[in-house]
């Protein structure tokens, strides 16, 4: 609806857009700077880096290789690679199990509880990630509540390792992240048409069928959008991966941060960026084209 | 649709019934476990504020109400510090970025760039693009071609770089529903260019730059990945410690702290609930 209303105000504004004159781009000037300066540049030097050697001080010296590539595709790393793909993959499974019902039940509640239901969805979401992530490590430490409880009932005689597990790491990613699948498959369902979900109970449909042939199909923008929106970022969140996983099992991301500190192997740690940059490339590619193909 | 096809002569009403209880007891267990994707949501955060009034080091049990922890971190010099910076630093990346984000989203719905839609791709880029590699690539752009010690200066250039973005989208998605002729209006009053923007096209789009600054505010205030690369050591925001602190294990001082920032969050959600509330009314 609102696209139609707008649809003749846009036109409008189509055709009174001028062309620019020097004026206008003076205004402009300072975004177009920022951009080249702190987005474009900064990525064309870290491909540049990723191809240049470093001296015993870590420092980088312009002498041409791909030997920074080649160790890249190391078993070693390739495998820290995967591992965090593997993460990802399973923090969106998760949060999509874990989130549907909740957003469909959001989406088909009265009117006026929507609202109030969304927000407390994204409550938690604003509070710092770091202090969500520590409530956790409360919860999951060797002196932590989980094992504090199990050890006074006498279950266990030792502390369970709980915290510094990939279950720690992924538990992590995934109560950060489910917001981003709940709010777009929300989006989804709210606009269903209730005479599709009752033309296929009229025709004979169980509430399974209805669900998985109607409903779902229905909603898979908002669950191709709400998988975009967890996988890509998990892949390189490693912040909470670190917290929560100790460095037994580094991600990525955890590895690029290691190399530009401690490691002092810059070209490595740009050589494994640009690759974690091309993976991102191409998520972002098979989304557009998803959504054109869908469109 | 494929279920149009399968079956189209049962139309029994015995059936649909029985579908239809079918979707009721659906919607109880949707309900039912939405009712617990929202304990697994908060009991963890309450479950700090409750272990921040603990008097006892550590949250294995409960040895009674204190507020010791509270005590320490207000004298705590270092943590006190970090959010002064933490402050500073969201404080002028508001300002850059609201200023940049509004004028820019003007501008791009103003006039007509050569370029407009790569343009458009580049502000997004920054939105999405993991913040291990804004981190590293701004790290390398300031060390080894800008000669930029890390500072405060080096996080608000890198703040700013992923906050603007959200604020000319937002401003973008309220020019939308702008009326063309206000501006020309105006400027048949005899305004010029800038006074029109200035005096009616801004009060128009105070909205989205307010919530755009905001926005901003907080996703500084919040930053930890892309700070790690771009701060000195005189520039240290709170995230940063709070992640030290984090990262050695149980701290009832961060409890207390955690405590404070979950409190203030839920101001801000009621705030907001009732400020929208009053506005529809």
């Amino acid at each position: 609806m609102a696209g139609l209303a707008a649809a003749p105000g846009a036109n409008d504004a189509q055709n009174y857009r001028r062309a620019p004159g020097l004026f206008a781009w003076l205004v402009l000037a300072p975004l177009l700077a920022w951009l080249v300066l702190f987005v474009v540049a900064p990525t064309v030097m870290l491909v540049a880096v990723s191809f240049a050697e470093r001296d015993a001080l870590g420092r980088i010296v312009w002498i041409f290789t791909t030997e920074n590539y080649v160790r890249a595709f190391d078993w070693l790393w390739l495998k820290v690679l995967l591992v965090s793909v593997w993460y990802a993959f399973l923090t969106t499974v998760i949060c999509m199990a874990v989130g549907y019902p909740v957003a469909y039940t959001i989406g088909r509640a009265p009117p006026r509880w929507r609202s109030l239901l969304l927000m407390l969805v994204m409550v938690p979401f604003w509070t710092s990630f770091l202090i969500r992530t520590y409530a956790w490590i409360t919860i999951l430490s060797k002196e932590g509540l989980v094992n504090s409880m199990l050890l006074n009932a006498g279950f266990i005689s030792q502390p369970v390792a709980l915290l510094y597990t990939p279950f720690a790491i992924v538990l992590g990613l995934v109560y950060n992240f489910l917001p981003f699948m709940i709010l777009p498959i929300y989006t989804s369902v709210e606009k269903l048409d209730n005479a599709m979900i009752e033309a296929a109970y009229d025709l004979g449909a169980g509430p399974l069928r209805a669900f998985s042939q109607v409903i779902i199909p229905l909603t898979r923008p908002g669950i191709a959008a709400g998988a975009m929106l967890v996988f890509v970022p998990s892949i390189a969140m490693f912040a909470i991966t670190t917290l929560m996983g100790g460095g037994t099992n580094p991600t990525i991301g955890e590895v690029i941060f290691k190399q530009f500190t401690s490691g002092r192997n810059q070209p490595f740690g740009a050589a494994l960026g640009t690759l974690l940059l091309l993976i991102f490339i191409l998520a972002l590619w098979l989304t557009r084209k998803h959504r054109e193909e869908n469109a | 649709m494929t279920v149009a096809g399968s079956s189209p002569l049962a139309t029994g009403t015995p059936r649909s019934r029985r579908s239809l209880s079918g979707s009721r007891l659906q919607g109880i267990s949707f309900g039912i476990w939405t009712a617990g994707v929202f304990a697994f949501l908060y009991i963890p955060i309450l479950l700090l504020v409750v272990f921040s009034f603990n008097s006892s080091r550590l949250n294995i049990r409960w040895e009674g109400f204190s507020l010791q922890w509270y005590g320490a971190l207000f004298s705590n010099k270092v943590l006190i510090t970090a959010f002064q910076n933490s402050l500073i630093v969201a404080s002028v990346t508001t300002v850059l970025a609201t200023i940049l984000g509004t004028v820019g989203a003007w501008m791009l719905y103003r006039y007509r760039f050569p370029f407009q839609r790569s343009l458009g791709l580049l502000i997004f880029i920054p939105m999405v693009m993991p913040e291990v590699l804004m981190g590293v690539s701004l790290l390398v752009l300031f060390v080894q071609f800008l000669n930029l010690p890390l500072g405060y200066t080096s996080l608000v250039i890198a703040h700013t770089t992923f906050c603007f973005p959200f604020v000319l989208v937002g401003v973008q998605a309220r020019l939308q529903g702008l009326d063309p002729f206000l501006e020309e209006a105006a400027m048949d009053l005899g305004a010029t260019p800038v006074q029109a923007f200035w005096k009616v096209i801004v009060p128009y789009l105070m909205p989205a730059i307010v919530s755009g600054a905001l926005m901003s505010f907080t996703l500084s205030l919040d930053e930890y990945i892309v700070s790690v690369f771009t701060t000195g050591s005189q520039s240290q925001t709170l995230p940063l410690k709070v992640y030290g602190m984090a990262k050695v294990g149980l701290n009832p001082q961060l409890n207390a702290l955690s405590a404070l920032f979950i409190a203030a969050t839920f101001a801000a959600a009621v705030a907001g609930q009732f400020i929208g509330k009053r506005k529809h009314s």
